[in-house]
């Protein structure tokens, strides 16, 4: 799947930034399109909050290590370019390990094992390898900042839903009466996977609308 | 040929080159990072753990640390290790210690601390401070209110010699607790659950036989 898109990317004539940066969000969305980085988008959007925290994590990283790896790209020879890239990873996952338990041991806590993680989430090594190591800073800025918002928006839609239909909250606020029952299944890894099933098929149904018409 | 040798040896240059030099840059970074967040980081967790503290001897308005030196409790300062917490209520009366206990779990370290009350010789709260346990398995040690229930009257009253404990804390299959000193197990995280009470049975037979016999050094301090 995101073979192909590499593939077009590198055909298509010279797209501008605004394009690398609209791309992430919607035609080369990284959760509903590329299907990238399924383990925290299943596992820590069991409510919006920290869809939102690990989503605005990842985003920080990507951004991060797509600026080191473009700004470095003619210094890495070919051969050790993944390890370095994993080396550059790993160092700002560090970093945003200490920057979210600087801000709140609940959140650190809540977000747990899954920060660290990050370093494989192929979303970032695929920017890396496929975008940042043979584009501008410029560009490979807009296409992180794009790619992160998508992924953000993706995990808050999926945390979202969850949220409301499992906890029957938004945000931690209680939303529905008393007598509301929980879909509990919704908060549990099963419901991950029906809440991400739902959102494919929606965007599916569009994208196919869109080529019919 | 010899060309060939050359180009060679001048790749494996630039390949060291820039490991090293990536490698150097990231070192550099992360320890800048560290010593920037660090205050920060050190502030939060020692409010978080004042707050567990809490937690964990209900209605208890003010503490006290102690550590355990030359085999007796003094006041603590910030460094001592070995250290527990009294906590008193509003009377100035003293309600029980916190204890922080932490050992191997199923992904990682287990950090956790835990309340006693020397009067019942209970274990009377339970909170965990750090864990990596599977998301959605392992984790329910902090969640699964059944669980906690465990923890707020847990026996782990001492023997006639008061050296040791009578009964030691062990983790049973969930459903099946019938002795006050037992644990109920978690059914998808017996793991997890298991080391919660092996954790609170080793941390246990180490402290509540010299907290016990020191009882009163909490309870006078504020004659002293």
């Amino acid at each position: 799947m995101s073979n192909q898109e590499i593939g077009k990317e590198i055909h298509k004539s010279a797209p501008s930034s605004t394009d690398e940066f609209i791309k992430g969000l919607w035609k080369d969305n990284p959760v509903f399109v590329q299907v990238l980085g399924m383990c925290p988008v299943l596992a820590v959007s069991n409510t919006a909050e920290n869809a939102l925290a690990m989503g605005i994590a990842t985003a920080f990283v990507l951004l991060m290590s797509n600026i080191l790896v473009s700004l470095l790209r003619h210094f890495i020879p070919k051969e050790v370019r993944i390890a370095s890239y994993v080396l550059i990873i790993a160092t700002f996952v560090t970093i945003t390990d200490y920057a979210i338990q600087s801000i709140s041991v609940d959140l650190h806590k809540s977000l747990g094992a899954f920060i660290f993680l990050i370093v494989v989430n192929c979303l970032i090594l695929s920017r890396a390898e496929a975008f940042a190591s043979k584009n501008t800073v410029g560009k490979s800025i807009m296409d992180a900042l794009g790619m992160g918002l998508g992924f953000i928006l993706a995990l808050f839609s999926l945390g979202a839903v969850r949220e409301i239909l499992g906890s029957g909250a938004f945000f931690g606020m209680s939303l529905f009466p008393d007598g509301f029952q929980k879909w509990v299944i919704m908060i549990l890894p099963a419901g991950g996977f029906f809440t991400l099933a739902a959102w494919l098929l929606i965007f599916n149904l569009i994208k196919q609308k869109r080529a019919i018409s | 040929m010899k060309e060939q040798a050359t180009i060679a040896s001048s790749d494996s240059f630039k390949m060291l080159r820039a490991m090293v030099g990536i490698g150097a840059l990231c070192g550099l970074i992360i320890v800048f990072i560290y010593e920037a967040t660090l205050p920060r980081i050190e502030r939060l967790r020692a409010e978080a753990l004042q707050e567990a503290i809490f937690k964990v001897i209900p209605g208890i308005t003010e503490m006290r640390s102690f550590s355990y030196q030359n085999n007796a409790f003094i006041l603590a300062d910030e460094s001592d290790e070995n250290v527990i917490y009294a906590g008193y209520d509003e009377k100035g009366e003293f309600k029980g210690v916190a204890i922080v206990a932490a050992g191997q779990g199923y992904a990682d370290v287990i950090r956790f601390i835990y309340g006693y009350n020397p009067e019942n010789q209970e274990v009377i709260g339970f909170y965990v401070l750090e864990n990596k346990e599977t998301p959605g398995l392992g984790d329910k040690i902090d969640k699964d209110p059944v669980f906690l229930d465990n923890f707020t009257a847990l026996d782990v009253s001492l023997n006639e010699g008061g050296d040791a404990i009578k009964n030691k804390v062990t983790t049973v299959k969930k459903g099946t607790k019938t002795n006050a000193w037992e644990v109920d197990g978690i059914t998808g995280a017996t793991i997890s659950s298991r080391a919660i009470g092996d954790i609170i049975a080793t941390s246990t037979e180490h402290w509540i036989p010299i907290i016990y016999k020191n009882r009163t050094v909490f309870k006078n301090i504020e004659n002293e």
